[in-house]
């Protein structure tokens, strides 16, 4: 049992009783051709229509983005001398340079010569708060998703630095072999069935016409859905009252998916990144984007 | 603090004073802020209440408040409530979610030059009625419209 | 210091839309924090809108507006160049004033 509830603003106590209940309802609704998770979780589907009727919602939501905030507040922590050692992040390193951000988040994960790996920005945003500003890697991963009671720089950092490269579309290289490997790694990972539930991401994700409740799956085989996600992550999401990335996405998709923990900057979390970013390539990044 | 005084402070245009309290930057401003605060509409459990807390209790129905929410919020936590009023003289506009905890979300008081329109996000505890009631040349109106609140996703 | 608001101001025809996001909890003093504790109520009670110095609109708000608030004014006769001013302030007193010159849309 987790004393600590990382996974959303909400603290949300698991069991091994549910997560037992889920695997005996996974395996009777595996065979059904919905989605099994609409059924583990006890709700009924809407009816079926051609007008879609959370778009008015949606479309008012979108015109007003709190997640603004985020990016005048990253703004100003980047630019701001903070941890032990007093520095900005004006010297950060994002692919292309230190202080280069325009055009740094759309190549993004990308192998980096001086940690000899592949990142993704809120690895690389870790990295330099680490390197440049001297934090302790534990502390910045303990607070790198914020809850209702304390907020994240990192979300902030985040928001603005992939905002700089707004307008500009997703364009993901697999030059060096190390991204080809994330990228392989990636693509078995959205594909493979584990846990409980027996579920891979392309259980929910790989069809057209999926739906848990009323929120509509996009298909991330579909390259027009794929791009249409990673151009809006990091987003504001309105059920977390904060904006929230990639890192939080795929966080929450395991925890959705009652697997274990998925760790911040951990291999696994930027092997399917770039698995997804390179998927959605071409896509304009619009950060931060809104979401449920 | 007695009846009589909150609604001396009513009737004392609580627009006026609290622009001025924001002008002059009066030191004891929190306490001017917290005497025009609807408190006993505010804390208000049931409608009616809040209604009469506005001195709402007999609006009239009225086809002219035009309320603008989705039929379906896929999230209560935030609501988009936009209002337009085509009455007359609108002063304010009230926003009343009918099955919140405290169903009176929020009052706006419109001076001239403000147009009689207002747009706010509400918290949504359960599918409800979201009233608005207009206050225009010293008469209430009102109308309603029941937006469904939904827990999308996988919890 | 509270964040800074981020007020948009945008004029057509002779209407400005003022739309205002504004960081805020709007704690309800309903939710329980990590450690089981009740969070106490932190919410925005009052905003007021000047516009060239006139207040147009007094909002008296509760604790079941949204946490980081959104919401929008409308003003006739404006013309780019104008002045709004936005102030909130919430139930502990807190309180923040940002500015905005009206924008051509």
């Amino acid at each position: 049992m987790r004393p600590d509830f990382k996974s959303s603003r909400h603290p949300r106590p698991r069991s091994l009783l549910r997560i037992r209940a889920l695997r005996a309802v996974a395996q009777r609704a595996r065979a059904a051709t919905t989605v099994a998770c609409a059924v583990a979780c006890g709700a009924a589907l809407a009816q079926d229509g051609k007008v879609d009727p959370l778009a008015v919602g949606r479309q008012l939501l979108a015109e007003d983005n709190p997640g603004e905030l985020w990016v005048q507040r990253g703004e100003k922590l980047f630019h701001a001398k903070r941890g032990p050692r007093q520095v900005s992040l004006e010297q950060c390193d994002f692919g292309l340079g230190p202080g280069k951000l325009t055009g740094a988040f759309p190549r993004l994960p990308r192998y980096f010569p001086d940690t000899g790996k592949v990142q993704d920005l809120e690895s690389r945003l870790l990295t330099c708060m680490v390197e440049l500003q001297g934090y302790a890697r534990a502390d910045i991963v303990k607070g790198a998703f914020s809850t209702l009671d304390h907020d994240s720089d990192m979300e902030a950092l985040a928001s603005f630095v992939a905002s700089r490269s707004n307008g500009m579309s997703m364009n993901v290289q697999l030059d060096h072999e190390k991204e080809r490997e994330m990228y392989k790694a990636g693509e078995y990972l959205f594909h493979r069935r584990s846990g409980p539930t027996d579920f891979a991401c392309v259980t929910c994700h790989g069809d057209e016409g999926k739906r848990i409740r009323l929120q509509e799956l996009p298909n991330m085989t579909d390259r027009k859905q794929i791009q249409a996600v990673v151009s809006g992550w990091p987003a504001y999401r309105g059920t977390q009252s904060t904006v929230r990335t990639m890192q939080h996405r795929l966080y929450d998709c395991n925890w959705q998916m009652r697997l274990p923990d998925l760790d911040f900057a951990s291999d696994m979390s930027i092997a399917l990144t770039t698995y997804l970013n390179y998927s959605g390539n071409g896509a304009v990044i619009q950060a931060p984007g809104v979401r449920r | 603090m007695g009846g009589t005084r909150r609604s001396f402070l009513r009737l004392a245009a609580s627009a006026a004073i609290v622009a001025t309290a924001v002008a002059t930057g009066l030191t004891r401003s929190r306490e001017v802020w917290a005497q025009v605060w609807n408190k006993s509409g505010f804390e208000a459990k049931a409608v009616a209440e809040a209604l009469r807390s506005l001195g709402a209790a007999n609006a009239t129905d009225s086809k002219d408040i035009v309320i603008t929410a989705p039929d379906i919020a896929e999230n209560g936590a935030v609501v988009p409530v936009e209002v337009t009023s085509r009455i007359p003289g609108t002063e304010s506009i009230s926003i009343i979610a009918e099955k919140n905890p405290f169903p009176l979300v929020a009052t706006m008081e419109l001076a001239s030059g403000s147009e009689p329109y207002t747009y706010v996000r509400i918290k949504m505890g359960e599918t409800s009625n979201v009233r608005v009631v207009v206050k225009a040349d010293g008469r209430f109106y009102t109308a309603a419209k029941e937006v469904k609140v939904t827990i999308g996703g996988c919890g | 210091m509270a964040e800074p608001m981020k007020i948009r101001a945008t004029v057509k025809g002779d209407v400005a839309d003022i739309r205002v996001l504004i960081a805020h909890p709007m704690e309800t003093g309903q939710r329980r924090d990590a450690k089981g504790e009740l969070v106490p109520q932190h919410f925005i009670q009052s905003i007021v809108v000047t516009y060239n110095g006139k207040t147009v609109y007094t909002g008296q708000w509760s604790q079941a507006v949204s946490r980081n608030p959104v919401f929008a004014v409308r003003v006739r006769g404006a013309k780019a160049g104008d002045k709004v001013s936005v102030t909130w302030v919430d139930n502990k007193g807190d309180r923040r004033t940002d500015e905005k010159t009206v924008d051509a849309a």
